[in-house]
């Protein structure tokens, strides 16, 4: 087996009469992409992997004005390979101007012996919005996880917006109350954009609420978006628990408490 | 002077900024009966220190790092003057305001829960308002005027080090071991424990806390900027780093190094933060 | 390049600001009561802010909140973490903040009232928090309390000693009591109260009236001081890379 490398493309432009064309569907074995819908394609892994050493590449570019939405056809199942360099996986995705990108893949298992790394850069133009979700599941059934890294960092218009690194595997996290508990998969989702703006004249006295379930919680970030979090003892139960605070997030844009507690948000 | 006494200061759990009343999640972990004795919270400090204490350490020393620079700032202004004939720069970009907001901003970045910068702000303010008065610098007043409302507190902290002397591994330092500390103590108080079986986990923990503190440092020399300036910025990379002459220069080149710093999460933590604010008998801020 | 003007972070400058006064004294004695009848008596007159440090929960501010006394907005609740005297003495810092935040948010203020977590009789304000102090004790801990002195007995600026209505019942002597608290305290003045029946604590109100004429005189008329937060806030976005 040799590691492989790949570097699949995807790009939509405006097609006027506020539509979305597929400019470039570039698969790149195997990374291979399809398009399932108008606005969406999904991305079907061929052959087994990513396994160590590989270095696989997607670009997601969604054009002013248009909107795009990603999917899978199944879980990534990242296993152990020969080489000593850990596979590496990296998105980078760029919205433009009062674009639309929904990115929900199936969720990433790392399986025993792998060691991964996933890179995801988001540039979001000032009014683009965006649902980026993510699911990492530590390992496959009644096994203990391989190691994984997942650094994800998203700016609106070059300021950061939300920039967080994933340790799974490491000695120091597993297991520890303070960073996954008992749980045996972590997932976020990212919805951001101008809906989910703080206020116009900020009081940082007074932070947003989240919104917080068993679980779960849908994080209103400093700038304009919310991070759900969750916590699952399996993929189905994480799912559950992310689509619960995605929809509270969704439904009640993250409001300000009145000023009667005290100045600790 | 190589800032160990003040390192001491800044450390102590008697520094008089507001520290005591902050449990770091622990408060919550215990209501939720995941911290029930000596053996979790082990594991809960550990796993604080390799998320949030990571991230807190990487900050403190930027900010440190920042404040050196920024104090320099009188002699940094004559040679700014001195090379640049134009109108002086605005007073704010010359104290390096601007700076200061993008790097609090960064730290806004490194925390999803709005409970946690809630905390980190009130601890930030408190501790930015007791460093002014023990070790008044023109970087601390920066700060305060950049973030009126209170920096996220490892950038107080990482300021508040430059100011008494402390370089930016001192600072790395402090941040990690407060970032353990004050949990440490509220098991103490929550708990009833042994509070030398207590501080058994902490000394256990002292080669993890250099660790830490080392790698938070190594990320910020390491840290190349992605759009580097040619002229002036790459040469500045270690020891004396002067990157050109323009501030938005400076602050472009500097920004660019902050990207990179660690963003470890623990949602473990972010569901603890905001559980606690459900909380309605409370004895701790957070 | 000194300290700038126009921030709240350096020391408590007493000039031009209201004057600040803590609230101590043992659990149940009757502080909440008391900061509750000094709103109801000085609220028509004073512009006033009161922090409250529960040891558990925020059930003072939040009694207070309900009891209508005084705009729920400007009472703050501080968490002290289990060591309510800490947060009064060792480490001020955080009731420093709930202070200058009712001043920003609210002020000028006359007044500012902390009431301290009930804790023992060695609890006293530090002076970078209290410019004046009263401690409450109530006569059901019994006559005896006075005399065993204590820093709060015998340094606060006033000593009140209040639930004379159940003297009684607990047989305890006021005669006894103030007796002693005259010997310790040195002339300071000591008053009894029973804010069950006097619902506006009104010879307390009156001391503190002097308190916060003299406060004035020697000080300046309060002015506001805000950071302008809200305004810098508003100007304050973090730069583009
Ligand atoms: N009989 C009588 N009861 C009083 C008087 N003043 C207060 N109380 C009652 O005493 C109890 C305690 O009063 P608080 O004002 O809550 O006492 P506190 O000192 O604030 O208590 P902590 O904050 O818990 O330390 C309440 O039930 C009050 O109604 C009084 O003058 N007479
Ligand atoms: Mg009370």
């Amino acid at each position: 087996m040799t590691a492989v490398t790949a570097r699949a493309l995807i790009r939509t432009e405006a097609a006027g009469g506020g539509r979305t064309r597929l400019e470039t569907l570039r698969s790149d074995p195997p990374l291979t992409l399809r398009q399932t819908g108008p606005r969406r394609v999904h991305l079907v892994s061929t052959g087994a992997g990513p396994l160590r050493g590989d270095h696989l590449e997607l670009g997601v570019d969604v054009a002013p004005g248009t909107s795009l939405e990603v999917r899978s056809v199944g879980a990534t199942l990242v296993l152990p390979g020969l080489a000593d360099t850990p596979s590496v996986m990296v998105v980078r995705a760029r919205v433009g101007a009062g674009a639309t990108l929904h990115f929900s893949p199936e969720p990433t298992v790392l399986a025993a012996g792998c060691v991964h790394r996933l890179v995801v850069r988001l540039s979001l133009a000032e009014d683009a919005t965006v649902f980026w979700r993510e699911e990492i599941v530590f390992g496959r059934h009644g096994e203990r996880p391989g190691r994984g890294r997942a650094r994800f960092d998203a700016t609106v218009a070059g300021r950061p917006l939300l920039r967080q690194d994933l340790l799974v595997g490491e000695e120091a996290v597993d297991g520890s109350p303070a960073v996954y508990g008992d749980a045996r998969c972590v997932g976020s989702t990212l919805i951001a954009g101008p809906a989910w703006a703080p206020p116009a004249v900020p009081d940082v006295k007074r932070e947003r609420r989240a919104a917080l379930g068993d679980g779960w919680a849908a994080l209103p970030l400093a700038g304009p978006g919310v991070q759900v979090c969750a916590l699952g003892a399996d993929a189905v139960q994480l799912r559950e628990r992310l689509r619960r605070g995605e929809e509270a997030a969704a439904t009640s844009p993250p409001t300000t408490p009145p000023a009667t507690s005290a100045p600790d948000g | 002077m190589n800032g160990d006494a003040a390192l001491l200061l800044l450390a102590d759990s008697r520094l008089p900024a507001g520290g005591h009343a902050h449990s770091g999640g622990v408060e919550e972990a215990v209501r939720r009966g995941t911290v029930t004795g000596a053996g979790d919270l082990a594991r809960f400090l550990r796993g604080r220190l390799a998320t949030a204490g990571l991230v807190t350490a990487a900050l403190a020393a930027a900010a440190c790092e920042l404040a050196a620079v920024d104090s320099g700032g009188s002699a940094g202004r004559e040679l700014r003057a001195a090379c640049d004939p134009g109108p002086p720069p605005a007073d704010d970009a010359a104290d390096g305001v601007p700076l200061w907001r993008r790097l609090d901003a960064e730290a806004d970045a490194r925390t999803a829960s709005p409970a946690q910068r809630g905390a980190a702000r009130t601890q930030g303010r408190l501790l930015l308002r007791t460093a002014r008065r023990m070790w008044p610098s023109a970087a601390l007043d920066a700060l305060a005027r950049a973030v009126p409302e209170g920096p996220h507190h490892p950038v107080a902290l990482g300021a508040a080090a430059a100011s008494a002397g402390c370089a930016p591994r001192q600072a790395a330092l402090a941040a990690a071991y407060t970032s353990v500390t004050g949990p440490a103590t509220a098991a103490v108080r929550l708990l009833g424990l042994d509070p030398v079986t207590v501080h058994r986990l902490l000394a256990d923990l002292a080669p993890a806390l250099e660790d830490t503190a080392h790698v938070a440092c190594a990320s910020l020399d390491d840290a190349v900027p992605a759009d580097d300036e040619p002229d002036g910025c790459g040469a500045g990379h270690h020891q004396g780093r002067q990157p050109g002459r323009h501030p938005e220069r400076q602050a472009a080149w500097q920004a660019a190094r902050w990207h990179a710093l660690p963003g470890h999460s623990a949602p473990a933590l972010d569901l603890l933060a905001e559980g606690h604010l459900t909380n309605p008998m409370k004895l701790f801020v957070s | 390049m000194g300290a700038h003007h126009d921030d709240l972070h350096d020391a408590a400058e007493p000039h031009g600001r209201a004057l600040r006064l803590g609230i101590g004294g043992p659990v149940g004695s009757g502080k909440t009561a008391l900061v509750a009848a000094l709103c109801r008596s000085l609220g028509p007159s004073l512009r006033l802010g009161v922090v409250t440090n529960d040891i558990y929960t925020t059930e003072d501010a939040d009694f207070l909140r309900r009891a209508g006394v005084v705009d729920p907005e400007r009472i703050l609740a501080v968490q002290t973490g289990c060591c309510p005297h800490t947060a009064i003495r060792d480490d001020i810092a955080a009731n420093l903040d709930a202070v200058e935040t009712l001043e920003e948010r609210f002020g000028p203020l006359d007044l500012v009232i902390v009431e301290s977590g009930g804790d023992n009789l060695t609890a006293t304000f530090s002076r970078g928090l209290a410019d004046r102090q009263i401690f409450v004790l109530d006569v059901s801990g019994g006559d005896k309390v006075p005399r065993k002195g204590g820093p709060g007995v015998t340094s606060a600026d006033l000593l009140v000693v209040n639930k004379t209505d159940l003297a009684p019942m607990v047989g305890a002597d006021l005669t006894v009591m103030s007796r002693d608290a005259a010997a310790v305290r040195d002339g300071k003045p000591v008053l009894f109260t029973s804010i069950r029946e006097d619902r506006g604590a009104h010879s307390v109100a009156e001391w503190v009236t002097h308190m916060v004429d003299a406060w004035r005189r020697e000080h300046g008329e309060p002015h506001h001081h805000a950071v302008q937060s809200a305004v810098q806030s508003a100007a304050r976005q973090a730069p583009a890379s």
